[in-house]
């Protein structure tokens, strides 16, 4: 369910790539019962530095991966040490209220995986070609 | 590996949540070999929801908190020093120190242990928290609701997360076992390294990593974990030879559930990483520089507090026939539709329970958030969930209804004698008290220690 249409696109030569093979780990957690945090960890230093300002990858874009107005994001952090981009949206619904489908907010990262992101980078996107 | 005693602070931590394992070979190896001047675990957090707050027991079992507590206790006082165990019982109010002292009590019968005891409570009365109210003292953040006298009133349980100076002070008075209730996690850690006088930015970041055990190495787990605090730096080091330290798994720590990797607030300051550098020593350890404390004026501590919102019932079931997936929607809805018709007839209003499906295989997992849209699985997992005001009821109006799915028609059907595969007989079970999360709010305090209330004692045979 999680696979899609491959990545490729049409305009013209510019490949694109979503981000699962771009990143080295996607995931989301709880931060406390009122947020969740989605990270974004590369391994390479020049993949974070070309997604880092690519416009693909946004407040807003990431917002519209999970169907959410942009401003139910409600920080963005660039963290150079960890070769990390962080989101953190204001929970959907409070940890443990009624509905409650991931108490430890563990598996909403999906969205994030399909985000594809223009590449123009370089020849090679992929550590272990 | 050891340099001067007074230059140094070796801090040791088992695992990084009490009750979830750690290798214990590696422990007690990492004990004898670092000589630790303190072994610190934490016991608790928010994450496995709102319940165990509520209903006052912990979300670990007694066999794996007694099977832990006994070697973890047991290294820390052969080695002669302190051990502190934070958020204990899980939820850290009065019911889970207590749980969790009679376990350390029965252990120490058993093994002959002398040693004194602290317990700090951290259990806050309505009272106390509606004064506070009443002052102003109550800080609205991250729930954007500003907190009420009916919702304090309303509340099962309140706690508060206790800094590192109750745990200071514990110490101080000559406790070598502290069970402190609901704490922040790094307080735990940092507390012996405070009280020696080092640097609480240096020591508070030390017990942010720490207080996760193994999880900040590579590969992760909830394993042992050594902390060697100096005067500018401190060193991380693995308990396990399998894993390591490295540069990207400390920083990724830094995310690790929360939301500001850089500035990381807590009671009385923050932590500040903007001009943190980390350095590999080994291929196994990580040199961590630069994190300072940043003071606040104000002095506050996060406040967690629990409703109980009714009582739960669910039914599993299975469903694998294409024509009743493909009818889903109409099914659930009419039969929903029917049970409510029902208890109508009862007076029993459909505003006064909850009802809901879980449709594993559509959005069981995403809800709202999902993106797969119009797949049509080849099976569904089914969640029917009710929530009334008595179990007695939620369990009547849930089995009304799966009762009702079971034999209910629908257009196109092939298998008119039955329409759900259940797993279990009993079909409906029973889940006992629902609870949800009614405070989350800072609290202004005076003195870092005003409601948190500590105990000591003497336990010997």
């Amino acid at each position: 369910m999680i696979d899609r249409a491959p990545a490729s696109q049409t305009t013209h030569e510019v490949p694109s790539y979503p981000l699962r093979e771009l990143a080295k780990v996607i995931r989301s957690k709880n931060a406390k019962p009122y947020r969740l945090t989605l990270d974004i960890l590369f391994e390479r230093k020049d993949i974070f530095d070309f997604v880092t300002k690519s416009p693909a990858l946004t407040a807003a874009t990431v917002a519209r991966a999970y169907g959410l107005p942009e401003g139910a994001i409600t920080s963005t952090f660039v963290f150079e040490p960890g070769l990390a981009i962080k989101f953190t949206l204001r929970r959907p619904w409070v940890q443990g209220s009624f509905g409650e489908t991931d108490m430890y907010g563990a598996q909403q990262h999906v969205p994030l995986l399909d985000i594809l992101i223009p590449w123009t980078g370089g020849p090679s996107v992929r550590t272990a070609d | 590996m050891l340099g001067d005693e007074r230059d140094e602070v070796c801090v040791l931590a088992p695992t990084g949540t009490l009750g979830y394992g750690f290798n214990m070979a590696d422990f007690v190896r990492c004990a004898d070999e670092y000589a630790p001047s303190v072994i610190a675990v934490d016991a608790g957090s928010t994450d496995p929801g709102p319940y165990y707050l509520g209903a006052g027991v912990s979300f670990t079992s007694k066999i794996e908190i007694e099977h832990e507590l006994e070697i973890i206790i047991g290294t820390a006082l052969r080695l002669g020093v302190p051990v502190i165990v934070g958020s204990s019982g899980g939820a850290g109010a009065d019911a889970h120190l207590a749980w969790t002292k009679d376990i350390v009590l029965d252990l120490a019968d058993r093994l002959g242990w002398t040693f004194n005891l602290a317990t700090i409570s951290s259990e806050l009365s309505a009272e106390y928290v509606l004064e506070k109210l009443k002052l102003g003292e109550v800080i609205t953040f991250e729930s954007d609701v500003a907190l009420t006298a009916d919702a304090v009133a309303g509340s099962r349980r309140i706690v508060a997360q206790m800094g590192p100076e109750p745990i200071v002070a514990a110490l101080q008075s000559g406790a070598q076992v502290i069970l402190a209730g609901r704490s922040c996690d790094d307080a735990l850690f940092a507390a012996y390294p405070i009280l020696r006088g080092f640097d609480r930015g240096l020591a508070t970041h030390m017990g942010k990593i720490l207080e996760c055990g193994a999880i900040a190495c590579e590969p992760q787990a909830m394993d042992v974990m050594v902390g060697i605090l100096r005067q500018d730096h401190f060193d991380l080091v693995p308990g396990s030879a399998t894993r390591r330290c490295t540069v990207t798994s400390v920083a990724a720590h830094s995310l690790y559930e929360r939301e500001d990797p850089v500035l990381q607030p807590g009671p009385g300051g923050a932590i500040d990483l903007s001009e943190t550098s980390l350095t590999q020593l080994s291929p196994n350890t990580v040199r961590v520089h630069g994190t300072t404390w940043i003071p606040t004026r104000a002095y506050t501590v996060k406040m967690e507090g629990v409703t109980q919102t009714g009582y739960r019932t669910i039914s599993l079931a299975g469903i694998r026939c294409p024509s009743m997936i493909y009818e889903l929607n109409y099914v659930l809805d009419e039969v929903r539709r029917r049970t409510e018709a029902y208890f109508e007839e009862m007076g029993i209003h459909a505003s006064t329970y909850q009802l809901l499906y879980r449709i594993y295989g559509r959005d069981g997992v995403m809800r709202e958030l999902e993106p797969v849209r119009n797949a049509l699985p080849h099976e569904i997992g089914l969640v029917m969930e009710v929530v009334a005001a008595s179990q007695e009821l939620s369990q009547a109006i849930c089995h009304h209804l799966s009762g009702a799915l079971l034999h209910v028609d629908y257009p196109g059907q092939f298998n008119d004698a039955g329409n759900l595969a259940f797993p279990y007989s009993p079909s409906e079970i029973a889940m006992g008290a629902v609870y949800e999360f009614s405070i989350y709010h800072l609290l202004h305090l005076s003195d870092p220690a005003e409601p948190f209330r500590t105990q000591l004692e003497s336990i010997h045979p």
